[in-house]
């Protein structure tokens, strides 16, 4: 009796998760083995064509190297100043509670149209950086139409849009540690710095670590960004894997190959992502006690 | 103690001018006549540029423009609210068996079944794309609001389920007990006795819901071809042809505006530390 109710509150949501999800995955995998496209709409079986295919593209692994740049390398300074701003709105400022607030807004706003707002801002001829930088004395740059500075703009555009969410999760952290280690940390005269570094950091390890794998989880699906503000370009210098894969399986609809590319980050992802919590959660560990 | 106060102080000033500088630069830009726009930078209104509604009226369908921003208005609201509700609903039942009730199928227990809503998150949405357009295109749910509030379900069910199985932990079992007691059957005891119970984690994980619903753009550029845009999609969509960027700006600063004004209204519940459970 008591399992039969059980099944029934876990099932409806289970069930439609399963129907969403697991099956759309499946069906993904088996397209990697056919050769559907435009010219071919409908399965046909080749085999592993496409695999053998897919080792060649060196476009697709230019794209997943830039999850480095444009994805991780984000989350580091995300985590660095959202960690910052999370100890200074914890017990650092007055009026606490009003840059609680004040920080979180970027976390409300649409990427995708905030992305659009950092174009105009990085506009060669009408945005304010260039004309900033020209009243500085200095040359004003053609930030998107090059590799490197259009990579910052983007960097840029993500560590804005989502340290918020990085602050937010860090402060509630924070919120909910415990008093009595700070207090002893106070009556031994430890000074601020090493009360962070002996108390603070390692108290905040297991929230830190959570909040980094979040975060690198969903910025390795970077899309909105490079779709608004650089379009994958200059040529193809900044585009990421789901917006490669885009542009193969729904503008060109060569639904086989994008389907491959598809399965391929996944796998590698979540591998990726292993490793990396197993690294976080070693080095977290207390040594010597 | 100095130095501490002296770079936290820098700290403040300089990380609020950054979060709002963008929002500004749009804000002004929005109410910016096309000669203010297009010879170079300005700032302050009234002594740079005199402030003008030419952006606000043209996303409006006013001054010969084409565009129109109600539309699009609705339908995001329309599919948030819609995915927002079911994902809620259902991940809030699932949460509480979960909470209540012991499974175990050979080596799979709770905590593994909890992982799998969660990580249901990881997915990136390119993997399901293309099922998900097939799929769309065969039950003619390409292009409206049915579809894309189907695909949005598998993007925010995991998040509610990530907040509402520790919110549910927390509130003691023996209420369930006690009300069992009194001769309730299960369904009148989630009903009437924890739902109740659990509206601050319901309103969390709501808010979850609608702010990753609204802002979601890469299920509605795919699955919408124009009748069912979504406000972000809309706006990208002006981006890519030569709009200029005073209407650009009023657009961007109406599609953020409506989810700005709901988690200031939310801001209570945001601030009580809500999550703190939920990343250990």
């Amino acid at each position: 009796m008591n399992k039969l109710y059980g099944r029934l509150f876990l099932m409806p949501g289970l069930i439609t998760l399963i129907a969403i999800i697991i099956f759309p995955l499946l069906f993904t995998i088996a397209l990697t083995f056919s050769n559907w496209s435009v010219a071919n709409a409908g399965f046909n079986w080749v085999g592993g064509r496409n695999w053998g295919a897919l080792f060649e593209n060196q476009r697709f692994w230019d794209a997943m190297l830039r999850l480095f740049p444009l994805s991780f390398l984000p989350v580091l300074i995300q985590f660095v100043l959202g960690f910052a701003a999370a100890l200074i709105a914890w017990k650092g400022i007055a009026a606490r509670r009003f840059f609680r607030v004040l920080w979180l807004i970027p976390m409300m706003t649409t990427p995708v149209v905030m992305s659009v707002v950092w174009k105009s801002i990085f506009n060669e001829t009408v945005g304010p950086v260039n004309d900033i930088l020209i009243k500085l004395g200095m040359e004003p740059v053609a930030w998107l139409s090059s590799t490197d500075s259009a990579m910052f703009a983007i960097v840029l555009a993500e560590v804005w849009q989502w340290t918020p969410f990085m602050f937010l999760l860090l402060l509630a952290g924070l919120l909910s540690l415990p008093k009595e280690p700070f207090m002893a940390a106070a009556i031994d005269g430890a000074g601020p710095v090493r009360t962070f570094f002996k108390v603070t950091l390692p108290m905040m390890a297991p929230v830190a670590i959570g909040a980094i794998i979040i975060r690198l989880i969903e910025a390795s699906k970077i899309f909105d960004t490079v779709y608004a503000m650089s379009n994958g370009g200059p040529g193809s210098s900044t585009e990421t894997p789901t917006y490669y894969i885009y542009l193969t399986g729904l503008r060109n609809f060569d639904l086989a190959n994008g389907a491959t590319m598809s399965i391929t980050y996944l796998v590698i992802f979540i591998a990726l992502l292993t490793v990396i919590a197993q690294v976080l959660g070693r080095l977290s560990k207390p040594k010597g006690i | 103690m100095v130095i501490k106060r002296v770079l936290s102080t820098l700290f403040v000033a300089l990380w609020s001018i950054f979060v709002l500088m963008p929002l500004l630069w749009a804000l002004t830009t929005s109410f910016k006549s096309p000669d203010a726009v297009e010879n170079g930078a300005t700032y302050i209104p009234f002594l740079e540029f005199q402030p003008v509604l030419t952006g606000w009226e043209s996303i409006f369908g006013g001054g010969g423009a084409t565009t129109n921003l109600i539309p699009p208005l609705v339908n995001s609201m329309v599919i948030t609210f819609g995915a927002a509700v079911i994902s809620l609903v259902l991940g809030a039942i699932s949460s509480y068996g979960l909470s209540r009730y012991v499974f175990k199928a050979g080596f799979i227990k709770n905590q593994d079944i909890v992982f799998f809503f969660v990580s249901q998150r990881i997915m990136p949405p390119i993997v399901l794309s293309f099922p998900f357009f097939l799929m769309l295109l065969t039950f003619g749910l390409l292009d409206s609001q049915a579809g894309l509030i189907l695909v949005s379900i598998a993007g925010l069910m995991p998040i509610v389920v990530w907040l509402m199985v520790d919110f549910f932990n927390g509130i003691p079992k023996e209420l369930d007990e006690m009300a069992m007691l009194e001769g309730f059957n299960p369904f009148q005891v989630f009903g009437r006795v924890i739902l109740p119970l659990a509206a601050p984690g319901l309103t969390v994980a709501g808010m979850f819901a609608v702010i990753f619903g609204w802002n979601d753009f890469f299920f509605p550029l795919i699955l919408t071809f124009g009748k069912v845009a979504t406000l972000p999609v809309a706006i990208v969509s002006l981006n890519a042809t030569i709009t200029p960027y005073w209407t650009l700006s009023a657009a961007a600063i109406f599609a953020i505006l409506p989810l700005i004004i709901f988690a200031f209204a939310m801001e209570r519940f945001l601030s009580k530390g809500s999550l703190s459970g939920a990343v250990r």
